[in-house]
């Protein structure tokens, strides 16, 4: 299990099996694998959820905190998104400084929320100009089986649609012991932002893959979705790997999107 | 809609003037200076020289690192020096960006490294960095396929433009402001640089791709030209 690369004939058989739409378990390349979701993973979080894609498991806490505000944005709460790669969810994972799995993920699931406006920040003043809310969202994957970024990002929505802010006492410091029933405020126009990542492999473009398949691939794309309005809104987008796309392989992905989404949500709504 | 006005009096899809200039960095084995308007972006290569330490070193292919950063200076608010995430995120996106055209295969155990800094940023600085570094790697003599060039398209409430300056990124009104930085293989159809913040429908974006081809085609000749001047 913890041998750590792709053999050579593993990468040929999988190139010539996505060529014609195949897969080791099973799916269709354009198949995600089961979705399971679940709340409350710790009850010391404002908002938590655990993730189980396939065999990805990830958890996702949101802690709130009272801060200052940017001087560029001094009425507006601050939202903040981290992760680690813990050693304990792959023999791929390290101790020591952030290499750029770690550095990435973060971003890129911090972007598809941010960039969707799904947090309404204004309304997480507090004193204006001096306190605001500081949302922030930590993410640890627990298992580590390929696609971790659209597994952490649905982690992330769930967690923060399950956040409770916690109550403050008079000089607006935060009391734990007092219980306050008030939401995370979410804005009404958006919904349900998501991330969906398009991998490629020689010609084919497969979604969610296992590790195994992430590992023989050459390039993936992740596009950050949601709806905005009723319409389907990109909220952000990174290529990550050295192979580049063409533009008939990126329109496709453009028809591929919507319906990617769609499914996504369809599975989400029982556990939202 | 007829009556959208850029602040600057472009047109949709006119992009900033642009400045190119090869060999600024005389240490240099290859370097250059290219410019979106108030952007410049000034890039030099090292290499291919030996890997150190030499466990890193690859029998197999020779290593393109490079590295992006914003000058202190270059900024509104003073931007605290070294690496920060978002450089490190931009460096590793210039280096997939670039690498498609380098054969590295052909210098083995080496590493070519490219330097990237912005001395005066209004937005597109990713874009204007790898312009000027594909210069500088053709500068240095480095074989490449091709040249590599980049801009960032945007979107202003639900009007597609070309090369947002800083106030155009800063809007907010209505859908608010998309930057959808992209890079291609020049007069081929494969983009190496894909990245996007803001909001856009998907059916919009062949659109935007369209547009980056014809901008990205402009870019190529103010590249070649600066390139020609060195022979003269």
């Amino acid at each position: 299990m913890s041998s750590m690369d792709t053999s050579n004939l593993t990468i040929e058989t999988l190139k010539q099996m996505f060529a014609v739409g195949r897969r080791f378990d099973g799916r269709s390349i354009e198949d995600f694998r089961d979705l399971k979701v679940s709340l409350d993973v710790s009850n010391k979080a404002e908002g938590s959820a655990r993730v189980l894609l396939g065999k990805t498991e990830v958890i996702v806490g949101v802690k709130l905190q009272i801060g200052a505000p940017y001087p560029d944005s001094p009425n507006k709460g601050n939202l903040m998104v981290s992760g680690d790669m813990l050693p304990l969810a792959s023999p791929r994972f390290e101790n020591g400084p952030p290499g750029f799995v770690a550095i990435e993920l973060p971003r890129l699931v911090d972007r598809a929320i941010r960039e969707s406006k799904v947090i309404d920040l204004e309304k997480l003043n507090v004193v204006p100009g001096e306190k605001v809310w500081t949302v922030i969202v930590d993410i640890y994957p627990l298992n580590d089986d390929g696609n971790l970024i659209d597994a952490a990002t649905i982690g992330a929505l769930v967690a923060l649609k399950n956040t409770n802010l916690p109550g403050l006492d008079k000089d607006n410091k935060i009391d734990y012991d007092i219980k306050s029933k008030d939401k995370l405020p979410l804005s009404k126009e958006v919904q349900n932002p998501v991330s969906v990542s398009f991998f490629k492999l020689g010609d084919s473009i497969i979604v969610d893959p296992t590790r195994e398949e992430e590992e023989a691939c050459e390039v993936r794309v992740t596009w950050g979705i949601s709806k905005w309005n009723k319409q389907y809104m990109i909220n952000s987008c990174q290529k990550s790997g050295k192979t580049p796309f063409t533009q008939a392989e990126i329109e496709k992905m453009m028809v591929l999107l919507p319906k990617k989404y769609d499914e996504l949500n369809e599975k989400l709504k029982k556990f939202l | 809609m007829a009556s959208f006005k850029r602040h600057d009096g472009r047109s949709l899809t006119d992009m900033r003037p642009m400045t190119a200039k090869v060999g600024v960095v005389p240490n240099a084995d290859g370097s250059a200076m290219f410019a979106f308007g108030n952007t410049i972006a000034i890039a030099a290569v090292y290499g291919p020289r030996l890997l150190h330490p030499q466990h890193m070193q690859d029998p197999a292919t020779g290593i393109l690192r490079v590295n992006y950063d914003l000058l202190s200076f270059s900024v509104a608010d003073r931007k605290k020096p070294g690496p920060s995430r978002r450089s490190q995120e931009i460096s590793k996106m210039t280096e997939w960006a670039l690498a498609p055209v380098l054969d590295l295969e052909a210098f083995p155990n080496t590493v070519i490294d490219v330097q990237v800094y912005i001395i005066q940023a209004d937005a597109g600085t990713r874009t204007a960095g790898i312009n000027a570094a594909s210069l500088a790697l053709a500068h240095a003599g480095i074989p490449m396929k091709n040249l590599v060039c980049s801009v960032a398209i945007g979107k202003q409430d639900t009007n597609i433009i070309v090369d947002l300056d800083k106030e155009e990124e800063d809007f907010e009104d209505g859908e608010g402001a998309t930057d959808f930085p992209l890079a291609k293989i020049a007069n081929t159809d494969q983009f190496t640089l894909i990245q996007l913040d803001g909001k856009i429908p998907p059916q919009r974006v062949k659109e935007v791709l369209d547009i980056a081809n014809k901008s990205c085609e402009e870019i190529y000749e103010v590249q070649k030209k600066a390139l020609k001047e060195l022979v003269e």
